[in-house]
């Protein structure tokens, strides 16, 4: 009876990878402990070792073939004795899992025949707010792991000043949804002093703008303490909360940090977009040992769509996701923005020019890997984002295809962000400050 | 004896005393190993082998002396960038200790910390921290994670009298009496924050009631004294492990050397710096006890001479234990393989 492969998974996070080469053909003999293959994955090249014993039966999957899932059938391996004939029984097997995550793809919440889907199935979907998704993105990590709490203003008995947090105090209890009072500088201390002994806490900061009273302890504390102590102490923490303009609330309340935190090495900064990234990437950041920042949008948070509802569902850090597949120019965004850019995509689509759009999800570490190899194929980049332009990220994503891909480049990458301006208040002043399609399609224009 | 007053019932209290013979000659020997570790630590900064901020202790030996003894293994310790005392007294081995100032693979954090930044995951010592007061919220959170689990650890949380008037540290403190967390906050009041007195630095004109806006449980104690500081210490630890919350020390005590080894020390007279060292010294204080409980002299030099051995071995290690290599410049950034 032949003994199936599967493709492993190398990190808890992992979901795809890809198969870069195989290190035994068929008919070799492999024992316990031989090095069969390299995986490449999101974060690194992993070799594989077998677990059984036996002869290389068949190689179902050809070496150099990316976005192999986890658990597909991959090579198929023989007591000896047996032939490679027993292979073709097994193969159909592994069709069926490497294709099954175009077929049973999420339904995306812009039009379906702009996509392509990359990732693994994650089965039956349903409409979901963002809220609702962060929500079950942080209970599914509590019921998990009681080392795992949340901690904020109003998060408790108010239920959330956002009601991201409705329900959990009635669930998981008052010792593990804690309210505490307005006091950034303190209590973002105090949790993460807890996290270096251990605990994982949830901090949510009822806006981004005020953790800038606590951004020493974020930065000095969280951020450099695994350094510092030669790799000792960490700081499993998750910092989050929503970020940026909401609407009509002024400059104080109006700003992006995405650069801000995204300068720092030691963190790690996710800005997710839909319900689906908002449930996958929370997950992963309160599994993640290092210090995350979880920037959320105000304005995303009621709005609705498509999630997975397996328990199992969960997305990694540091990969992005093509949102909309094109030839002519590559638009770059993250959280609200990928709204913007999807609209001028449209747009763009109706004058004839195909647009690719990039939903980074995690800022840093940036998914350098996908951006490039979009832009090698269109030859043209924009990017997108609501904070300031200067020394933002757009500014990182520019220097990078212009490092890793110039020759590619028919034209110069473009950067579209907000204005360079303390955030206005009278609407007319609010919406000329920020992103619009637009500005998108504007900046796509110059370049095409 | 130095009298103790409890701020809290104001009742003034002169303990028994705390040590016995044995007990005295183990705190005798730990504050002995401090002073004579920071003034290697002085020459081999003197020498250019030690680098950058480099903060003495030797003066305040008693304080985390006297603490120690009145708390347990498991206890968390944290503290500011004046920190070489409180890794001594937490039991670290001074190789690693010297090695981390020298900036050598050896050290505690590899040589990736220096100075203010050692820590022991193993022995419970969180730090070293070089932003004022900034380890207060983090000791906050030591006691934070006792609550949660339960257990009855408190967190000992050193600062000085400059830290004390940071925002974050009466954030802390009313956090820590609103959730009623097992912290000891032990202000270290050396009378300098740098080169600033403090009474050019703080209104308060008693450190220890700085927490009795919220009710905070307090002691103001001779920080010279080892016997007082644990008698002292015991009460604040019996208070903590009983759930009454959090509990304030104000250790008087006084810094012989500059703020760091850059410090001209113009701020005070060479007469005041004298007259503390030949009249509150905590050595001598130990030391005339021991001897007036029957300790020979031989027998304190030769612990004395044992300890200069241990330090001379600690600073041997410190200049032959190598560099970093190169590659370590990449680690631990982020915990990898997730």
């Amino acid at each position: 009876m032949a003994t199936e492969i599967l493709m492993p998974a190398l990190s808890p996070t992992m979901t795809e990878g890809k198969l870069s080469k195989w290190l035994k053909k068929v008919g070799d003999d492999v024992k316990s402990g031989d090095v069969i293959a390299e995986i490449e994955t999101d974060k690194a090249t992993m070799e594989v070792e077998a677990v059984d014993e036996g002869k290389i039966l068949s190689i179902l999957v050809e070496e150099g073939t990316e976005g192999v899932p986890v658990n597909a059938v991959i090579a198929t391996l023989g007591v000896e004795g047996e032939t490679a004939k027993a292979a073709p029984a097994a193969a159909p097997k592994v069709e069926a899992p490497i294709a099954a995550p175009k077929a049973a793809a999420p339904a995306p919440a812009v039009k379906a025949e702009h996509h392509e889907i990359a990732e693994p199935s994650w089965g039956e979907t349903k409409p979901t707010t963002v809220r609702e998704a962060l929500r079950a993105g942080m209970s599914l990590e509590m019921r998990a792991d009681p080392d795992v709490f949340l901690m904020g203003e109003e998060v408790a008995q108010y239920q959330g000043a956002y009601k991201i947090s409705q329900g959990m105090l009635d669930e998981f209890g008052p010792r593990r949804v804690i309210d505490t009072p307005i006091t950034e500088h303190g209590f973002t201390g105090m949790a993460v002093g807890a996290a270096m002994n251990g605990l994982k806490p949830i901090v949510e900061f009822m806006t981004f703008n005020f953790a800038m009273q606590a951004i020493d302890q974020i930065i000095n504390s969280a951020a450099k303490t695994l350094y510092m102590s030669g790799g000792q102490m960490g700081c499993p923490i998750v910092f989050r909360g929503p970020n940026g303009a909401a609407s009509r609330v002024g400059a104080q309340h109006s700003q992006c940090f995405a650069s801000w935190y995204a300068h720092c090495p030691g963190l790690k900064v996710v800005a997710p977009w839909s319900a689906a990234d908002a449930k996958g990437l929370m997950r992963a950041a309160i599994r993640d040992p290092n210090p995350v920042i979880f920037l959320e949008n105000e304005i995303l948070y009621g709005q609705t769509f498509d999630c997975p509802v397996s328990d199992d569902f969960i997305l990694p850090i540091g990969k992005a996701k093509i949102e909309r597949v094109g030839s002519d120019v590559t638009i770059v965004a993250f959280s609200i923005m990928v709204d913007v850019a999807l609209k001028a995509a449209e747009i763009l689509a109706g004058q004839g020019i195909s647009a690719e759009v990039i939903n980074l999800r995690t800022i840093r570490p940036l998914d350098v890997a996908t951006i490039v190899e979009s832009v090698k194929k269109t030859n043209r980049v924009v990017s997108v984002e609501e904070g300031w332009p200067f020394a933002g990220i757009g500014s990182e994503i520019c220097m990078t295809v212009t490092e890793h891909c110039f020759d590619w480049l028919d034209a110069p990458p473009v950067r579209v962000a907000g204005l360079d301006v303390p955030m206005p208040y009278a609407a007319n002043l609010e919406k000329l400050a920020l992103p619009q399609p637009n500005w998108v399609v504007d900046a796509v224009k110059k370049i095409i | 004896m130095a009298v103790t007053q409890d701020k809290s019932t104001k009742r003034t209290r002169k303990p028994e005393p705390a040590m016995g013979k044995d007990e005295l000659l183990d705190a005798y020997s730990t504050m002995l190993l401090i002073r004579r570790f920071e003034e290697k630590a002085g020459q081999l900064y003197g020498m250019g082998l030690i680098a950058g901020f480099c903060h003495l202790y030797i003066g305040q030996e008693a304080v985390v002396v006297g603490m120690k003894h009145a708390t347990s293994d498991g206890d968390e310790v944290i503290t500011s960038y004046r920190d070489h005392g409180h890794m001594l007294a937490c039991g670290m081995d001074p190789k690693g200790v010297m090695a981390e100032l020298t900036g050598r693979s050896g050290g505690y954090s590899h040589g990736k910390g220096g100075s203010m930044h050692m820590f022991s995951r193993e022995k419970n010592f969180f730090g070293g921290h070089g932003i004022v007061g900034a380890q207060v919220s983090l000791g906050t959170g030591l006691g934070f994670s006792n609550w949660y689990r339960g257990n009855d650890r408190v967190s000992l949380t050193y600062f000085g009298d400059g830290a004390a008037n940071q925002g974050q540290v009466y954030e802390s403190f009313n956090l820590a009496n609103l959730m009623k967390l097992p912290v000891i906050f032990i202000i270290e009041n050396n009378r300098y924050s740098m080169g600033t007195s403090v009474e050019r630095a703080t209104a308060s004109r008693d450190l220890s009631l700085n927490g009795s806006p919220w009710g905070m449980a307090s002691l103001s104690v001779d920080g010279m004294d080892v016997m007082a500081v644990k008698a002292a210490g015991e009460i604040a630890v019996a208070h903590c492990r009983a759930g009454h919350g959090p509990f304030l020390l104000e250790m008087k005590t006084y810094r012989y050397r500059g703020h760091s080894m850059s410090d001209p020390a113009k701020y005070r007279t060479r007469e005041e710096v004298q007259r503390m060292r030949a009249e509150h010294d905590c050595l001598d204080a130990a030391k005339k006890m021991l001897e007036d409980q029957g300790v020979s002299e031989a027998d304190l030099k030769k612990l004395d001479d044992d300890i200069k051995a241990r330090v001379q071995e600690a600073a041997d290690f410190a200049q032959t234990s190598p560099e970093p290599d190169e590659a370590e410049i990449w680690t631990d950034v982020l915990v990898e393989g997730v």
